[in-house]
């Protein structure tokens, strides 16, 4: 039990952090059910290199005792190493064409999620999260995080006030989000689901990402802006605190009891090239 | 409010007031254009309580939005000229009178299966199971509306220290200290979608019938069913017992 933090939304979505669940009761709810969890990561250019350690962390500490598909979606599916998996677990290579910017990458990511749920993923697995490749898990993370739509606290935001929320602020974005509204500064990092709910999510997603390109505009935080203004207008029913999103650089305060998945400490310019 | 425990160790919410927005739950009830179903039974005497549960339900239960009544009786007579909220409709159900008082309760279960599956299942999304002798006082909203939900009456909590102490809480809010959860559930008050309540009803029908079986004929039995479902099957959102009336406190 949490006092020192919120555990419940407004909208009764609950919030989870460590102390708030009892594993072994949701193991024994979900486990029965059969079900097959999907990972979606993009692993383009020079972001083949997160892969393995993806991977490697994933085994030891993602869904354990669940059957999981990783896709890693790649414009060179060569460089993706041959890693060693549990039984039950599959790796798919998903390959992509590669753009010209990091930030046109970063955007398209919501379409190509999108069609591959419709070509592939519906029919493989129930739940689907999508995350960073470069990222590392460093603790459990189980069925506690499974919900309809499920997203992740920014780290950087989670105890500031809504004002300072890096929401795209110009109103002729279609991820606008005007002053004085707002519930939570989402991280475009981590976000999941039923595999029907991230449909529907990406595909809106991918709208108002192209309604801005027709515009010539892109947002502040790119998908993140898109995926914030969604959010919105349509609650996620499960919350992840940042313990599921976590930022290396960041000073671990008090509230934090448990680092789950965090970034891997990297030269933004060189791998951005 | 940090007095209560808000979450299941399950991560269901516990719905106190306070803990909520009743107006962003209001907008996305509205979004999904969902009907709600109310069942309640009023057999023998109980029909006495008729008027007053219609009159306060329809004041209070999920003001403004429709809600289809479903009302099984045997006393088709007695009942008055009810004032339904426009929204609202209400459906009158004839039940055969057994008359053993003491099997009407453990027969609901059965009864409630068969007319979801032929009838409510095709008019409402969401359905409530309700005791008739209560009144409301207060509103009871879209706080509620979520796939399988129940009532806490009360609570046991086994601490986590060794004296192995069992303290029971009949429905006090009191802060409750660290340990393992024990939640008792009344069926007085209890629903969800209606496949769910669906499944419910089945087992905790079958259950009866093999208590039958078996020369057990317990009338609150129901009440135990339904608790044994919800162990195995568990709430995905619990109403605190503010939502819970027991008229002989």
């Amino acid at each position: 039990r949490r006092q020192d933090v919120l555990t419940v939304t407004p909208w009764l979505a609950p919030i989870v952090w460590e102390g708030t669940f009892d594993p072994e009761v949701l193991d024994s709810a979900y486990r029965p059910l059969n079900l097959t969890i999907g990972v979606t990561a993009f692993a383009v250019g020079k972001y083949t290199r997160f892969v393995r350690r993806f991977l490697e962390s994933a085994e030891q500490h993602f869904m354990q005792g669940y059957h999981v598909n990783y896709y890693i979606f790649t414009d060179s599916p060569q460089s993706i190493p041959q890693a060693r998996l549990q039984p039950g677990r599959r790796l798919l290579t998903v390959p992509i064409q590669k753009y010209s910017s990091w930030q046109e990458i970063s955007m398209r990511r919501m379409e190509a999620i999108n069609r591959h749920v419709a070509e592939v993923s519906h029919g493989e697995v129930q739940y689907l999260f999508c995350l960073d490749i470069d990222m590392v898990f460093h603790n459990p993370w189980g069925p506690e995080t499974l919900g309809d739509m499920v997203a992740a606290i920014h780290p950087g935001y989670f105890e500031v006030p809504r004002e300072q929320f890096p929401y795209e602020r110009r109103s002729f974005s279609a991820a606008f989000i005007p002053e004085g509204e707002g519930d939570f500064y989402y991280g475009g990092a981590v976000f999941g689901g039923l595999v029907k709910k991230v449909y529907e999510f990406t595909k809106a997603c991918h709208m108002t990402i192209l309604a801005d390109k027709a515009n010539g505009i892109m947002a502040a935080w790119q998908e993140e802006s898109h995926l914030n203004r969604h959010f919105l207008s349509h609650k996620p029913s499960k919350l992840l605190s940042p313990e599921y999103i976590w930022d290396d650089r960041k000073p671990k305060p008090p509230e934090i009891r448990l680092i789950r998945f965090s970034t891997v400490d990297k030269n933004y310019k060189e791998v951005r090239n | 409010r940090q007095d209560v425990l808000v979450l299941t160790p399950w991560l269901a919410p516990i719905v106190w007031e306070g803990t909520f927005s009743r107006d962003i739950l209001n907008a996305q009830y509205l979004q999904k254009n969902l009907v709600t179903g109310v069942v309640t039974f009023a057999v023998e005497k109980y029909w006495f309580f008729i008027e007053g549960f219609m009159r306060s339900a329809n004041k209070y239960f999920l003001s403004g939005h429709p809600v289809n009544f479903y009302l099984f009786t045997d006393n088709l007579e007695k009942i008055s000229h009810l004032q339904m909220a426009p929204e609202n409709h209400l459906f009158v159900i004839p039940v055969h009178n057994d008359p053993r008082w003491q099997d009407i309760p453990t027969s609901r279960m059965d009864i409630l299966s068969s007319y979801i599956h032929s009838q409510f299942q095709h008019e409402v999304d969401y359905l409530y199971c309700m005791d008739i002798d209560v009144q409301l006082l207060a509103h009871i909203g879209v706080e509620i509306i979520d796939t399988l939900v129940a009532t806490i009456s009360s609570w046991q909590v086994t601490p986590q220290h060794e004296s192995g102490a069992y303290e029971t809480h009949p429905g006090s809010p009191a802060a409750i200290p660290e340990g393992q959860w024990d939640f008792h559930y009344t069926a007085s008050f209890y629903g969800g979608s209606v496949t769910e309540v669906y499944k419910l009803t089945r087992a905790c029908s079958a259950g009866v019938m093999e208590d039958r079986e078996n020369g057990i004929e317990a009338w609150w039995h129901h009440e135990s069913h339904l608790n044994r479902y919800l162990q195995q099957h568990k709430p995905t959102r619990l109403l605190s017992p503010e939502y819970y009336w027991d008229t002989e406190l």
